[in-house]
């Protein structure tokens, strides 16, 4: 048995959800080579090879695999496929756009959003929105899956390093082009590698309410997220989004502050260790899955919070 | 320019979903179906193309058992020309439905295929990205924005850091995200016009796919119910808990 797993980078840094595929990759059994796209990613690739259970480091340095089109990558992976028994990116918007284009020319299923691995076939995944879960064995030769990271934990970065090679890249299709990009900018942790959150809802009122938020944030070096309702409503940009449709998350702590808590967000948020929420309205579904249930008004309450925390710090 | 737009009929959004007691399954029977929110952006989309000029016909697709008409019926009161029903009793996974549409790709020359980016019941988010693969066409998913250009377009993608602007090139498979449109409400008078337009009805062995399925579901549960925990009456005992208790901060 031999597996591949495909980077998560961009070019300078590898993402941490690679880590945590590469637990789930380790929980099959084999040798696990890690395939690095992209261009001038000489970086990744040597974080790469310090990564727990990898043997081998794929480097494929290549300008047409810059800004991982699904078209580029996937018909680079097809040609690295023989002989691996598993291919497994993580669930991300890069992995989810990548890896079915890889399935279908391999002619094998995918298994999406994989959350455990029952053995080197068999596999759980959420369906309806993680309402339910399916235990699915796959029938075909090559298992192609896709790894939700926050069901396996990250893999520890302190192997002695692996080897590392260079793989020819396949020739640019030429069917698309990177345009550019908007990202958030931001100092604090992102949503899926944060320990702490603190997210928002309908509940803020607007955009400029968020700061309120930010600044809780800032003193629990916690991320921001937001329920659906906040997004759609235009109070904060969409990958603020926390839920089935957006992003799913389990941190240590999840503080849920103006979410009246749909089946949408609850799908997103969980799984994580230990939940809060604060909201004036006591009969919010929130409330059912709350460790710490807080019926109040936010305006007043997340301040209080924000204070309560600075003399925390200050009595050390 | 011509498109095609996949439709999937799932249990309503607004259903809680159980599994059966056997495990075998989930709950449909005498559940309220509809279509997959996703594809009525799709659909949406397109009609809004059509209008502004952009594209001549929409066709929209369906596969599945007879019912699927209903879906099919919604995307042509949302503005479809017409519609096509693969029908089969058989259960379909991604890689089947993107096969049989790639038949239907070739036999009606669409030069963009709009997809819902994922359906709400398997919750696999792979056709479209599939179809893609099996015509060899571009892919633009999770689309916020489409702009049609020359021969390619811009495609706007929601991508976990925010937002990316790929330039696809022509014909082209597009999934929707959620913030690509809000789609109309259906009005009386174009349910009734609906009901005169062509749909035809096709089976999958005239098609000539395998549609055998290749994940088998050995079992469908509930994971374990979250436990609700207590309510705290002040913002210094929730903090003393999340400190003292939980140990989170």
């Amino acid at each position: 048995m031999s597996i591949l797993v495909i980077a998560e980078h961009d070019n300078a840094v590898l993402k941490a959800a690679t880590l945590n595929t590469i637990t789930a990759a380790s929980q099959l059994g084999g040798d696990i080579a890690i395939l690095v796209a992209g261009h001038q990613c000489g970086a990744v690739a040597q974080a790469a090879a310090q990564v727990v259970g990898v043997k081998k480091v794929l480097v494929a340095d290549a300008p047409h695999y810059a800004n991982q089109l699904a078209e580029n990558v996937a018909a680079l992976v097809v040609s690295l496929a023989g002989g691996y028994s598993h291919i497994l990116a993580p669930a991300t918007a890069a992995g989810k756009n990548t890896l079915p284009r890889v399935a279908a020319l391999l002619d094998v299923a995918q298994v999406s959003d994989v959350i455990k691995i029952d053995s080197v076939n068999t596999f759980v995944r959420p369906i309806y929105a993680g309402n339910v879960l399916a235990t699915v064995q796959s029938q075909d030769s090559v298992k192609v899956m896709t790894v939700r990271g926050t069901a396996f934990p990250a893999a520890a970065t302190t192997g002695s390093p692996a080897s590392i090679e260079a793989v020819a890249p396949v020739a640019d299709a030429g069917l698309s082009s990177f345009v550019g990009q908007q990202l958030t900018q931001s100092d604090r942790p992102e949503l899926t590698a944060a320990r702490i959150i603190i997210s928002g809802g309908r509940g803020m009122g607007n955009g400029d309410n968020f700061k309120l938020l930010e600044d809780v944030a800032d003193k629990l070096s916690a991320a921001v997220g937001a329920s659906r309702a906040a997004v759609d409503a235009g109070f904060v940009p969409n990958d603020y989004q926390v839920g089935q449709t957006g992003k799913v998350v389990a941190p240590d702590l999840y503080i849920a502050v103006g979410i009246s808590g749909a089946i949408q967000h609850l799908a997103g948020m969980k799984d994580s260790k230990v939940i809060v929420a604060i909201n004036k309205d006591e009969e919010a579904p929130i409330f059912q899955v709350a460790d710490y249930g807080l019926v109040a008004d936010l305006f007043v309450a997340v301040p209080e919070l924000s204070r309560e925390l600075d003399q925390l710090k200050a009595a050390g | 320019m011509k498109i095609l737009v996949a439709v999937k009929r799932v249990v309503d959004y607004n259903v809680k979903v159980r599994a059966k007691a056997d495990g075998s399954g989930v709950e449909t029977a005498n559940v309220k179906m509809s279509m997959n929110p996703f594809d009525e952006i799709a659909i949406e989309e397109a009609v809004r193309l059509q209008e502004a000029g952009k594209a001549k016909e929409i066709v929209a697709v369906s596969l599945g058992v007879a019912a699927c008409q209903d879906t099919i019926r919604t995307a042509l009161a949302m503005g479809a020309d017409r519609g096509i029903l693969v029908e089969t009793d058989a259960e379909l996974q991604p890689l089947a439905v993107a096969k049989l549409l790639k038949v239907v790709v070739e036999k009606e020359q669409p030069d963009l295929i709009i997809l819902g980016k994922q359906a709400i019941d398997d919750d696999a988010n792979q056709t479209g990205q599939m179809l893609a693969a099996l015509l060899g066409w571009s892919q633009g998913t999770f689309a916020s924005k489409v702009e049609i250009g020359d021969g390619a377009i811009n495609v706007t993608r929601e991508v976990d850091g925010g937002l990316e602007t790929v330039a696809i090139k022509l014909p082209a498979v597009v999934t929707s995200d959620l913030r690509l449109n809000e789609p109309r409400f259906v009005k009386l008078p174009n349910i009734m016009k609906a009901k005169k337009k062509p749909l035809a009805v096709l089976k999958p062995a005239e098609l000539g796919v395998d549609i055998a399925p290749r994940l088998i579901t050995l079992k469908v549960q509930e994971p374990p119910k979250r436990q609700a925990g207590i309510k705290v009456d002040t913002v210094a005992i929730l903090v003393d808990k999340l400190r003292n208790e939980a140990h989170v901060i």
